[in-house]
């Protein structure tokens, strides 16, 4: 199967195909038709998937107690959360969260998480790395 | 600010297609923006002409026409230096900034001083080559400048980027296919996370939270009360925590640990911190100080869009599932959201997400339905209605966005050492800049910084890409052969670098590629990252550290040293805690 996406490193945003089977990305081929990249890529574009399939990847909440990281469920992780944000909301106030957006993540997540930064909590402190 | 918005005026493919003149300043386009390189190269075989500003001997500065090697920081001495011969020589095109521009005479009195002379005694630029470099500029029938973080990442980036357009503007570089001013985005979706409001003093398609009208619109398609006041920027939150004003901090897919400058001082922030939640799909440098981690799917694994430098808005599709219980980013704050009560968060896919934005700010996407966007490769906003075919070129026919429509033009003057009040004062707000850190008796070299061609920022992806990692194993500082020798340093032997806030040990590449007395290095490796060393005074307006210049020490070090301090940064940095956390994982939950 072959997927038709955007490369996920630098802003030039080369098109690519990725090569799949089995659940499991075998390959990237460049995009012919792409106005910028035309049928070339970067060493990054051709062979910076492979961080996908490594090990260490995070594959469940960890909330961390008496020092050390310990699995959990989304529903605890994600009700830990909640609650420590309600309660620092109602000591201290919205402007007491900020939150760091991400120039890696897509204009959806972003669009969602600064909704909830502004919606949710009641404050403006959202920024992301543009700077940095 | 100066043009009325802070985008790619135009877009690549122009650059091969249309632009007699390239000029290049403070991007490393080679290793950095490969495939926007080739458009360059590609206009050189059909004719044009490249100019390379850059105080390294980058793969563009060895490809130009003219290299102009100025020292790290010197860029307004350039820009003025080249305006003043412009405007001297009459090649500014007047028919053009009558209509379209503001404070030309400003300009004029701004660059006076910035004679070749002066420019070739700070700077070392031949008159000759400055000159010429002005000349071949101002003489294209379409000239395009690109620029990226070694014009910003000062104390006066804001000013650089102000002469930058001031440049364009007084050439009349502007509005036409194969010209602009384009900054080149550093990271895939930079842009968009612009776009979509992630930032403290706009809502999504720049509409400022401080804006009554702005905030009744959102207001009323969220159908809840927004704050007016604008938030912090990154570089301010480290200081408002230690202040405690900040107490809970959530940060998804970003390292600032090892990305933010001075680190030390972050670092502090973060373990003060009451709730630090991260979301990556690493356990980061940052995460492993974190209270909760949450797992986030990866980049081929989740449907969405970026956009790229040019305001080109792009479908990224799903192609494999997430591994384990990871989500997607906007799954989890939907999560979130429903689980502190809010409304507004009942999203089924990323398409309804993306409907919602185009009804919010229909004057810039309105018109890029997924559907639209499935058939092309992308769209470049604004985009407002679905006859619409987007928008390569900003600024067609000298129309701005600025309140005036017209372009205004800055004075702006620059010192390393400062520029004297007097001189200041002759200006109606002038932007000023001068190097924070110089260097002295004790740092005796300018430490400057970047990244390379085979690594990406923080390493995350790309040091767990096997290929990548064998290509670039390790950190490198490049010193110039003439350094060495005094230093009695050769290719592979360890140095230590200090500054005022820090020391890493570092392996020696001997290269012209940077000038005496300069050296350089990336952020891409956690056993010697020179975010340890940066300093984090900022630009006054865009709060953007000032990581190209510090003053630093070199000591050459036994290769026992060098080890003694990578175990130290191993500590510092929690290594082994990631094989731990892996081990853990595996055995599933246990709450």
């Amino acid at each position: 199967m072959k997927v038709l996406t955007v490369c996920p490193y630098c802003g030039t945003g080369c098109g690519l195909n990725v090569l799949v089977e089995n659940n499991r990305i075998v390959g990237v081929e460049a995009d012919s038709s792409h106005p910028v990249s035309g049928g070339e890529l970067c060493i990054k574009g051709y062979f910076g998937y492979k961080h996908l399939e490594d090990s260490r990847r995070l594959t469940t909440p960890l909330i961390k107690k008496n020092g050390k990281f310990v699995p959990t469920s989304w529903d605890e992780a994600l009700g830990f959360i909640a609650q420590r944000l309600t309660d620092i909301k109602q000591q201290s106030g919205p402007d007491a969260f900020a939150l760091f957006a991400s120039a890696r993540a897509t204009n959806e997540e972003n669009y969602v998480a600064q909704k909830f930064a502004r919606a949710v909590i009641g404050t403006n402190n959202i920024d992301h790395c543009a700077r940095l | 600010m100066t043009l009325g918005g802070g985008a790619m005026t135009n877009t690549i493919p122009e650059i091969s297609q249309y632009s007699d003149v390239v000029f290049i300043i403070g991007s490393n386009t080679g290793e950095c923006h490969p495939l926007i390189a080739k458009h360059v190269i590609q206009a050189q075989s059909r004719g044009a002409k490249l100019i390379v500003a850059d105080p390294r001997m980058t793969d563009m500065a060895n490809k130009a026409d003219i290299w102009l090697r100025l020292p790290v920081g010197h860029n307004i001495t350039l820009l003025n230096g080249l305006m003043h011969v412009i405007i001297k020589e009459k090649l500014y095109k007047a028919e053009f900034i009558q209509e379209h521009a503001d404070g030309f005479d400003d300009l004029t009195r701004a660059v006076e001083d910035y004679t070749p002379a002066y420019v070739e005694d700070l700077t070392g630029i031949s008159q000759q080559d400055l000159i010429a470099a002005a000349r071949l500029y101002a003489g294209a029938g379409a000239a395009v400048i690109l620029y990226c973080m070694g014009v910003t990442q000062f104390t006066y980036g804001t000013g650089t980027v102000a002469s930058v357009s001031n440049l364009a503007v007084i050439t009349g570089n502007l509005g036409r296919p194969g010209t602009g001013v384009c900054p080149l985005r550093g990271q895939n979706n930079v842009q968009g996370a612009c776009d979509m409001g992630g930032l403290p003093n706009v809502f999504p398609g720049y509409l400022s939270v401080t804006d009554e009208k702005h905030r009744a619109r959102f207001e009323k398609a969220w159908n809840t009360q927004l704050p007016p006041k604008p938030g912090l920027r990154i570089p301010e939150v480290a200081d408002a925590v230690h202040q405690g004003k900040v107490k809970a901090l959530y940060v998804f897919g970003e390292n600032p640990v090892m990305s933010d400058p001075d680190n030390n001082h972050f670092i502090h922030a973060l373990q003060e911190l009451e709730l630090l939640v991260v979301q990556d799909i690493f356990l980061t440098e940052t995460a492993r100080l974190a209270h909760v981690v949450l797992p986030a799917a990866g980049w081929a694994e989740k449907e969405g869009s970026f956009s790229n430098t040019e305001r080109r808005v792009q479908r990224v599709r799903k192609a494999i599932e997430p591994p384990g219980n990871a989500k997607t980013d906007w799954w989890i704050f939907c999560a979130l959201a429903q689980k502190m009560g809010a409304k507004g968060f009942e999203y089924q896919n990323t398409q309804e997400i993306w409907d919602e934005l185009r009804q919010v700010v229909p004057e810039k996407w309105g018109g890029m339905t997924y559907a639209r966007l499935d058939q092309v490769r992308g769209l470049n906003w604004p985009c407002p209605n679905e006859e619409h075919a987007g928008t390569p070129i900003l600024y067609v026919g000298g129309k701005f966005t600025t309140p005036t429509g017209k372009a205004n033009l800055k004075a702006v003057l620059f010192h390393p050492t400062g520029v004297a009040e007097d001189k200041i004062k002759e200006f109606k707000n002038p932007i000023v800049g001068k190097i924070a850190e110089l260097p002295d008796r004790e740092y005796a070299f300018t430490l400057t910084t970047g990244r390379r061609g085979y690594h990406y920022h923080t390493g995350t992806m790309t040091r767990k890409s096997l290929p990548l990692n064998q290509v670039g194993p390790e950190q490198m500082v490049e010193v110039n052969p003439q350094d060495a020798a005094v230093l009695e340093i050769e290719d592979g032997d360890y140095v230590k670098l200090t500054t005022r806030r820090g020391n890493i040990a570092v392996k020696v590449w001997v290269t012209d590629r940077v000038p005496e007395k300069t050296v350089f290095t990336t952020f891409h490796f956690w056993e010697a990252n020179v975010n340890e060393l940066t300093v984090k005074d900022t630009d006054p307006l865009s709060v953007i550290p000032e990581y190209k210049v510090a003053a630093v020490k070199i000591e050459k070090i036994s290769l026992a040293e060098a080890k003694a301090l990578y175990l130290e940064k191993a500590q510092k940095y929690r290594v082994e805690l990631e094989q731990e956390v892996v081990a853990e994982m595996q055995k599933g939950w246990r709450v």
